[in-house]
């Protein structure tokens, strides 16, 4: 692992800020936001990592080193053995949170990037169908940030309209012009 | 393993009939497309995933699962709680398996603090996970033969996973959710005779689960509603990220614990049933030979488990002993700080990963050095299976849906968080 930790260092000298090991065991990349594509088509193509784990948004708000606030980890794991995991690391800055898409790499990181930008609000650019996913639509702010409330209530949703679910999709029941 | 996929080729009903000529009287309808609704409360939805699914005759022409329902913000909950207050929030996630879920939170727990638990705690956490991960698929197989018309199959399977939860229940002292680990070991050690009863009871359950394999595996309607539906391939699988016997259902032999074994999965002898198609009938297949390896895996480890402390003695993680609380100064201080301020989890990150009942189970942690988590992030396995699903019935029917539903074994706990 060590190895391919530094062979990928020295292919990508400019994108990847740094490669280590944890002290307690997990292989870390930590990749410039704009390379983060590049970087995973590699690895998915080069370095068998073909089976996606999944996406986790961390808000530093409150950890000493907090600029940038957020880091978003990517986990992926090789798809024949030795079945070795990595992490991709990316940080994003709280002015803009946005971060290049993984869901044209692995299609598995699509609901994982739509749950994180749910949770925390990084918008993850160039996916294809980015919506909250546990939350509903009308939710304002995104829970997991650190400065989200424990307690509080939301605001009343004003009733959606609906088609008519009988006979499918068509034109929506007239039932403002009818008075 | 492989005889499942030829048990399934060799049976009548999976040869093809005949086709029928299209003649002019067979040209196919005008027919509009229509929107159906499924869920969240649709029984074959499992109560908590709703499905917009447009139909096309009686083909899936598109589907959107929507999830979210049964969000309860777990880890909003986990960030202001200790990280022993977080493990009955960790039962509710897969609430069919709970201590499997539990051993997997504290596997990352422990990675954080850097302990090794004795080796009589791990052996009685093989012997609780096993158990729950037959409880979990006994329940997809009486589930998935339920909605699939026989009745009787998960009266059978439910009696079986009744008679495990019992053995659980004098294990951990609740049937369901267990909140049976503590960091450092477990919460108690084995009850005086359970393990004669645990064995009879896995010979009723084995009795139990040959009656639903007779009944299932060999049943014209079961194998036409199963075998080559719902399929996924692959590298579709890895891709979205399959773990567990949904991705052993397409070939691949990815089990954590052979792959990387914890616990003491690596003094035990066991095998990885896999599949070949990706297929519902693989997919339950598959969990009818897990079925057998995890009773395999129980009766070793009963006969194997040492003796010895089942928890560690360190007294900034487990409580001391009563004796000592009531009786020394010491004690009574630790248990004090113990509880008013939790586990002192040294600063850092940490991925720890296990095998659950569905696949991959995944905690990513995070520690700031206080009492509580800083982040405790769950990967659960149900979640990649269900983004796959528009795949994986996109062009079926609309009755394919609900096997491979099943044998996806979305669990709504685990998937909504």
């Amino acid at each position: 692992m060590k190895e391919l930790l530094e062979g990928l260092k020295s292919r990508f000298p400019e994108a990847i800020t740094s490669a280590y090991t944890s002290p307690r065991g997990d292989d870390y990349l930590v990749v410039k936001p704009e390379s983060l594509p590049e970087v995973a088509r590699c690895l998915r193509d080069e370095h068998h990592f073909t089976l996606y784990i999944d996406t986790c948004g961390i808000d530093r708000l409150l950890l000493p080193e907090n600029d940038p606030r957020f880091e978003v980890i990517c986990t992926v794991r090789q798809g024949q053995a030795p079945w070795k995991k990595l992490h991709l690391k990316a940080f994003v800055a709280e002015a803009s949170p946005e971060l290049p898409s993984l869901a044209g790499v692995w299609k598995g990181a699509d609901w994982w990037e739509r749950y994180t930008f749910d949770m925390y609000g990084i918008r993850f650019t160039g996916h294809p169908d980015l919506r909250r996913i546990l939350l509903y639509e009308e939710f304002q702010g995104h829970p997991l940030r650190k400065d989200f409330p424990l307690r509080g209530r939301q605001p009343l949703v004003a009733e959606r309209n609906f088609q008519d679910l009988t006979r499918g999709p068509g034109a929506q029941l007239p039932v403002a012009e009818s008075k | 393993m492989t005889d499942m996929h030829e048990r399934a080729t060799q049976s009548p009903a999976a040869e093809a009939l005949p086709a029928i000529s299209p003649g002019p009287l067979d040209a196919p309808l005008e027919s509009k497309r229509m929107v159906i609704n499924l869920g969240p409360s649709h029984p074959a939805m499992h109560g908590t995933v709703r499905m917009l699914v447009e139909m096309e005759g009686e083909t899936i022409a598109k589907a959107v699962p929507e999830i979210g329902f049964l969000h309860r913000g777990f880890e909003k909950s986990c960030e202001n709680s200790t990280w022993t207050q977080c493990l009955p929030y960790v039962d509710r996630l897969n609430y069919v398996s709970s201590t499997l879920n539990d051993f997997g939170y504290l596997a990352a727990v422990e990675k954080l603090l850097g302990v090794e638990i004795p080796e009589r705690a791990k052996y009685i956490r093989v012997i609780a996970g096993e158990l729950h991960r037959m409880c979990d698929h006994l329940t997809l197989v009486g589930a998935m033969g339920l909605e699939l018309g026989a009745f009787t199959v998960m009266l059978y399977a439910i009696e079986g996973r009744e008679l495990l939860w019992d053995r659980i229940a004098e294990l951990c002292g609740a049937r369901v959710t267990t909140s049976f680990g503590r960091p450092g070991g477990v919460e108690r050690d084995l009850p005086p005779g359970w393990a004669e009863k645990v064995v009879a009871s896995l010979d009723k359950v084995a009795a139990l689960r040959d009656e639903v394999d007779a009944l299932l595996t060999h049943n014209r309607i079961f194998i036409d509603r199963c075998y080559k539906t719902g399929i996924i391939g692959k590298e579709d699988a890895l891709n979205y990220g399959f773990t567990g016997p949904c991705l052993r259902a397409c070939g691949v032999d990815y089990d954590v614990r052979k792959a990387h074994p914890y616990l003491v999965y690596d003094k035990l002898d066991f095998d990885i049933p896999i599949g070949s198609n990706g297929d519902n009938y693989d997919r339950y297949a598959v969990r009818i030979e897990e079925l057998k390896q995890s009773d395999k895996i129980v009766r070793q480890a009963l006969q194997q488990i040492p003796q010895g402390p089942i928890i560690i003695g360190d007294w900034r993680i487990v409580l001391p002993p009563k004796p000592e609380v009531y009786g020394t100064i010491e004690g009574v201080m630790a248990h004090f700080k113990l509880l008013m301020e939790g586990i002192q989890v040294p600063a850092g990150e940490a991925y720890a990963y296990s095998e659950g009942a569905n696949g991959e189970l995944g905690f990513y942690v995070v520690s700031d050095g206080s009492g509580r988590p800083y982040k405790c992030h769950v990967r659960a396995p149900g979640f990649a299976m269900l983004s796959a699903i528009p795949q994986m019935i996109e062009g079926q029917l609309l009755a394919d849906l609900v096997p491979t539903f099943d044998t996806i074994n979305m669990i709504g706990g685990e998937v909504e968080q």
